[in-house]
């Protein structure tokens, strides 16, 4: 308890040497925020008195008349045109038509989030060769692993003997690659999302680009493997037929069904994911907005939001967990539907 | 940048980057690591069943062993039982034998005994009857000494041998 006050008195005494600093310029709440969330042609790392470091992504770009183009992001970081291209109001590259107009290319530009998904991609597979390697040099029947690869071993088979295995049914182990990817990768982009410096900060599943690939992959795993039964639950389910014939119905509501369910994954996950990263954004941006309110307000203000940042990252790295966990569950349980045998011939 | 519109370049590059990842973790990573774990589960597991079984044989053993022990020490009663029965009847028959060869013994040293006496009897007999014979011999030899007394004595005979024919 002394501890926890030492520290928030520390932070208090942080916070009143910054308004000077903080009060000289105006603090847009909206771009702060959405800066933060949304995806960038180059990644925003900090500002040092002013000046921007961050680093440049290649931006590509295929013109209906000009065709590929590539080229830094770094180019277009002050405002002016390159090549023919400049960020519209939207803060997307546009081609500068010859009449003035700006036009929407074909964006393949490696953005932010994508640098993030890679960088994350690469955490992945370092983490999981790294402990297939353990496998490969020890005697797995003898000793079990202890350190990272148990903790990893653990997770694994927390998730394929808990999730997987009963959500799945009897063939969960051509499934189970997938479906243990999916969950380390959801987890680690929602855990580096969540991390506020650089090779973090990244709010990759907090995109609905990233959800929606993440939907798709489930939607493909359920409707390419479903066997016929799942298919005649579909289009001939076993209802009164008043209910299918003269107007398909419940067909009809089934093939809705077959996309509300990949869509929820989508939405559940993008939703979580943004909204707590908004409110950890506006919990932080409390600082900055009280600063003009005088340092007691602003170190008084300050301090609560700084608890409450603790509690919201806290609570983040749950819903970090739990997301993953739902995704892959309920991705399970979907797959799961598509192999049921039915109970009764 | 578009919050709920997907961007179509995110799209290309987040698919690219999972099959990459996916194709990696999912041929090399995980296959490796849950067929160990499954494997040390499973081997766990039949370690547990083993263990299971073992015990279970031995407290059938060991009930077998109670049993077997118990049996034992009825067998070994009831050998103890027999046994002494035996003993005892040996210890009888052989009072009753020993007790026939003492009646015998005791017979045997009586009718020793009395064929002593009976020889010693005899012996006795015929000395006492050498002795009065020789006493007798003293006794006439002085009563005969003087011619008298032997003419007598032959009067005396004549009588007898007269009493006896006038007896017949």
């Amino acid at each position: 308890m002394k501890k926890l006050m030492r520290i928030v008195l520390g932070a208090l005494a942080l916070l009143l040497l910054t308004p000077a600093g903080a009060r000289a310029e105006e603090l847009d709440v909206n771009a702060y925020i959405f800066g933060h969330i949304s995806d960038a042609y180059e990644w925003h790392i900090t500002t040092v008195g002013g000046h921007h470091i961050s680093i440049p992504l290649p931006i590509i770009v295929r013109s209906k008349t000009t065709g590929w183009h590539a080229f830094s992001s770094s180019h277009l970081a002050h405002g002016e045109p390159w090549d023919g291209f400049t960020y519209d109001e939207n803060g997307k590259v546009a081609e500068i038509q010859p009449d003035g107009t700006l036009v929407r290319p074909l964006d393949l530009s490696f953005t932010k989030n994508a640098l993030g998904l890679l960088i994350n991609g690469l955490i992945l597979i370092l983490l999981v060769l790294g402990t297939a390697r353990w496998y490969r040099r020890h005697d797995g029947l003898k000793e079990a692993p202890r350190g990272l690869p148990g903790v990893m071993e653990m997770i694994i088979m927390m998730i394929e003997d808990d999730v997987i295995k009963p959500c799945v049914g009897e063939d969960y182990r051509r499934y189970s690659p997938y479906l243990l990817t999916a969950f380390f990768f959801i987890l680690i982009n929602n855990l580096m999302g969540i991390f506020p410096f650089f090779p973090g900060g990244a709010n990759t599943t907090g995109n609905i680009a990233v959800t929606f690939c993440m939907a798709i992959f489930t939607f493909l795993a359920v409707n390419l493997f479903g066997n016929k039964h799942y298919w005649k639950d579909i289009l001939w389910p076993e209802v009164p037929t008043w209910l299918k014939v003269p107007l398909p119905l419940m067909p009809l509501i089934e093939i809705i069904g077959m996309f509300t369910k990949p869509f929820s994954l989508m939405v559940r996950l993008f939703a979580n994911m943004l909204a707590g990263h908004i409110m950890l954004l506006g919990v932080i941006a409390v600082v900055f907005l009280t600063a003009e309110l005088g340092a007691a307000l602003n170190g008084g203000l300050g301090v609560l939001s700084v608890v409450f940042g603790v509690f919201m990252d806290v609570l983040e790295l749950l819903v970090s967990f739990i997301q993953a966990y739902v995704f892959t569950m309920l991705s399970s349980v979907f797959i799961g539907m598509s192999r049921q045998h039915p109970q009764h011939e | 940048m578009s919050l709920i519109t997907p961007d179509f370049g995110l799209i290309f590059w987040m698919t690219l980057i999972f099959a990459i990842v996916f194709f990696i973790v999912a041929k090399f990573g995980f296959p490796v690591i849950t067929g160990m774990a499954g494997k040390r589960a499973d081997k766990i597991a039949e370690g547990l069943r083993k263990a299971e079984e073992a015990e279970k044989q031995f407290e059938e053993l060991s009930t077998r062993c109670e049993l077997m022990l118990k049996e034992t020490k009825e067998k070994q009663a009831a050998i103890l039982k027999e046994a002494s029965a035996q003993s005892e009847q040996i210890v009888a028959k052989a009072k009753l034998q020993a007790q026939d060869e003492a009646a015998k013994l005791i017979e045997n040293a009586r009718a020793q005994i009395q064929a002593e006496r009976e020889g010693v009897m005899r012996e006795l007999r015929r000395e006492v009857a050498s002795i009065s014979v020789s006493i007798a011999e003293k006794v006439v030899r002085k009563e005969l000494s003087s011619d008298q007394a032997q003419k007598d004595y032959l009067n005396t005979l004549v009588d007898e041998v007269r009493k006896i024919e006038r007896q017949s």
